[in-house]
């Protein structure tokens, strides 16, 4: 900074009879050792408030106390069976080398390999369709190639499927291992035994993972919306049936009419598991959906079935949910009326419902009547009804008067389908109402010279 | 052996009376049978039964002397005419406050109340437990238990409790055949509806006594408050009509604005 004024030719601050020989502000500002001038100028000329590091300490760094180098050296490897002398760098700390085996020795993973006598392999081991040089063969080369059997299938002659070569292997090694243990020895625990290997279930997986595999997109989004389908019936059907059973508990179990239920959810879950033929089963599964508008209102006391496997709904469930008209078995008349309030008004809108609580309010009835009987809630209930339908027949009204005002302005205009004229508070302006028609009538009136009819009188019928 | 009296006195023949006899003795026996191998035959059809009930509390302050519980209060379930609720409720759970000790307190015989004596209030759960044979669920109430009245300026009275009730009506609806066969004529419920077909029931049990099941004579029955439809019907009913009228004018008013676009519109296109 203290350049910058120099090369501007600028006074400096604290000018002292400045003709003279200008002591170089350089000198007189450079405090620091050990960071250049300019850094520190950076800083605005200022130490920093926070200690940083001490510059001094900045030259030099700590010397390692150990003496540490570098050698090449042979090593062995406990993982080599051969004595192949390798060489590699080592480094030395105050002249002892490391010790111990070889670092990676212990990723030197190994199968244990099972190789069977003669006797034993006529004892045990003798089958139809593997002969003895095959078998041979295959256990030489499990042991090579450490059980990796796709790289031994690719390599066997004559060529087998991986599913015979490990169907051999496993079972020859399973017979060969229960014949070797003694009475002591618990071989529930090898692997062998307890993930045992099932030839046919994996040809089947197999070729059913290759059908998967092979689909194309399409058949993928199809399988997977009918498996969604699947799964919500069934839900919806375990849900019901899980209401009807606690229902059954409490009941004598000498129950005959809820076998039918239990026949056809089998059938359901059988539809899933045969989803390997996609498209056949989506048209017989969508047959099935429809008929069954709100599965959960199925098990209901109509009869209410077309194709079989919906369940029969014969049987009596106690506790079918409030859902419409239809009351629940049980219940406290409050709580329904609740209910029923809801399905009533709601369908309308959350800001109609309030209007029709306010409604409600400036009549003097409470939301809740205080003793619901029977007549009470209809009566309620039909309050609220016609409430609503009040409200409605409000919206119309207003409508209609805006469509009118549009009209007087512009008798050619279009009224367009959705009311976006502006409101007009419509309570407590009627008068004002009746003047602006009047009026509004007088100017048409003038302005039709053709209408001449003289009894061409409007009459307002309030 | 008065039958066979009666059989001689009518001069029918002796084997006549104890075949007649045997074949009520027959038909009883199916009906037991009936009754006790297949209880739930299935549901009556057309048939509502409604019992009012009333739930609430009273609470009895305790004085200035009371310790730390200030109050002594009663919650309970009651048929709203006072009758025997065991009928058709086989216990009510009421579900207090966690700081009490054994909170969860089940009733198994009426009067179904529960009495208790404490400082706060809370919501008190209450769950209302049928009779097998009536298989339905339990119903689930709330009550808030109020021990301060809500007039602050009154002092307290060891002599007037605090009361608070609540009415509702349990709605069986299509009720199974053997509950209702109990119900049907017992003061406690009232029938609606015609069953749609025909009954084999067992006969009612209105016969039976059971004196001291019913509230009528509790001991705080002159707390009871008295639930009447007539204050809502009456609020109800006057406003329906008003919306009635307010509905029609509304009408009206769309009839004749309807008119009026109508009019504009011929003379203008």
């Amino acid at each position: 900074m203290g350049d910058a004024k120099d090369i501007l030719g600028l006074p400096k601050l604290g000018e002292r009879g400045s003709t003279e020989k200008r002591k170089t502000p350089k000198d007189a500002i450079k405090k620091p050792d050990g960071i250049h001038r300019e850094v520190y100028a950076l800083t605005g000329g200022l130490p920093p408030i926070m200690p940083t590091l001490d510059p001094v300490s900045i030259k030099k760094r700590t010397l390692p106390s150990k003496k540490i180098s570098w050698q090449w050296l042979p090593f062995s490897t406990s993982a080599r069976t051969d004595n192949l002398q390798l060489y590699h760098w080592v480094r030395i700390i105050d002249d002892s080398q490391p010790s111990g085996d070889y670092a990676f020795a212990k990723y030197n993973k190994v199968v244990d390999s099972i190789r069977y006598t003669d006797e034993e392999y006529n004892q045990l081991l003798v089958d139809s369709s593997w002969s003895r040089e095959e078998t041979d063969r295959l256990f030489d080369m499990c042991e090579q190639f450490d059980l990796r059997f796709i790289v031994i299938a690719d390599r066997f002659t004559p060529p087998r499927t991986v599913e015979e070569l490990k169907h051999r292997y496993y079972s020859a090694a399973k017979a060969i291992l229960q014949a070797r243990a003694g009475p002591n020895d618990d071989l529930s625990d090898h692997s062998f035994f307890k993930d045992s290997y099932n030839v046919n279930h994996e040809v089947e997986r197999k070729k059913a993972l290759n059908i998967i595999l092979s689909q194309s997109r399409q058949q993928d989004r199809e399988d997977a919306e009918v498996i969604a389908e699947a799964r919500r019936i069934t839900e919806a059907r375990l849900k019901a049936k899980g209401l009807e059973e606690s229902q059954v508990s409490t009941r004598a179990a000498l129950h005959v009419d809820t076998t039918p239920a239990r026949l056809p959810s089998p059938a359901a879950t059988g539809d899933i598991s045969f989803l390997s033929v996609p498209v056949t089963v989506a048209s017989t599964t969508s047959v099935q959906v429809t008929p069954v508008p709100t599965p959960a209102s199925a098990p209901s006391s109509t009869p209410v079935q077309t194709s079989a496997p919906i369940p029969a709904s014969t049987t009596p469930v106690s506790a079918p949910p409030p859902v419409g008209p239809r009351p629940p078995r049980v219940y406290l008349r409050g709580a329904w009326l609740a209910q029923q309030i809801h399905s009533v008004v709601s369908p309308a809108g959350v800001r109609t419902s309030k209007r029709v609580d306010q409604m409600l309010e400036e009549y003097g009835v409470r939301s809740k009547p205080k003793v619901p009987t029977a007549a009470v809630c209809a009566e309620h209930l039909e309050l609220r009804r016609e409430l609503l339908n009040l409200i409605q027949l409000q919206k119309q009204v207003q409508y209609k008067e805006n469509e009118l005002a549009i009209l007087r302005e512009n008798p050619y205009a279009e009224i367009p389908a959705t009311p976006n004229t502006p409101k007009r508070p419509h309570r407590g302006l009627e008068n004002e109402r009746v003047s602006t028609r009047a009026t509004a009538v007088g100017a048409e009136f003038e302005g039709f010279p053709s209408s001449g009819k003289p009894s061409f009188h409007i009459i307002l019928v309030q | 052996m008065s039958q066979a009296v009666v059989g001689k006195k009518y001069g029918i023949e002796q084997t006549e009376v104890s075949a007649i006899q045997r074949m009520q003795r027959v038909k009883i026996a199916r009906l037991v049978d009936d009754n006790d191998k297949k209880p739930m035959v299935g549901r009556v059809k057309g048939v509502e039964v409604t019992i009012p009930i009333v739930y609430g509390s009273i609470s009895f302050w305790l004085g200035k002397k009371a310790a730390e519980s200030t109050h002594k209060w009663t919650t309970y379930v009651r048929s709203a005419t006072n009758e025997d609720l065991s009928v058709l409720v086989k216990k009510v759970v009421f579900q207090l406050h966690p700081s009490f000790e054994k909170p969860t307190r089940t009733i198994e015989a009426a009067p179904f109340e529960l009495s208790e004596s404490g400082w706060g209030e809370f919501e008190i759960g209450i769950t209302i437990y049928f009779h097998p044979d009536v298989g339905e669920k339990p119903l689930e109430l709330f009550h808030h238990l109020k021990l301060y009245a809500d007039d602050e300026s009154i002092p307290q009275t060891t002599k007037k409790p605090v009361v608070v009730e609540s009415y509702d009506e349990i709605v069986l609806s299509e009720p199974m055949e053997a509950s209702f066969g109990r119900l049907r004529n017992h003061p406690v419920a009232r029938v609606t509806g015609n069953p749609s077909s025909p009954l084999v029931l067992p006969a009612g049990e209105s016969s039976l006594d059971r004196k001291g099941r019913d509230t009528k004579d509790h001991a705080l029955v002159q707390w009871f408050m008295k639930h009447s439809e007539a204050e809502d019907l009456n609020l109800l009913t006057t406003a329906r009509q008003q919306v009635w009228a307010a509905a029609a004018k509304l009408k009206k008013e769309l009839g004749s604005l309807e008119n009026e676009v109508l009019r504009i519109k011929a003379t203008t296109h």
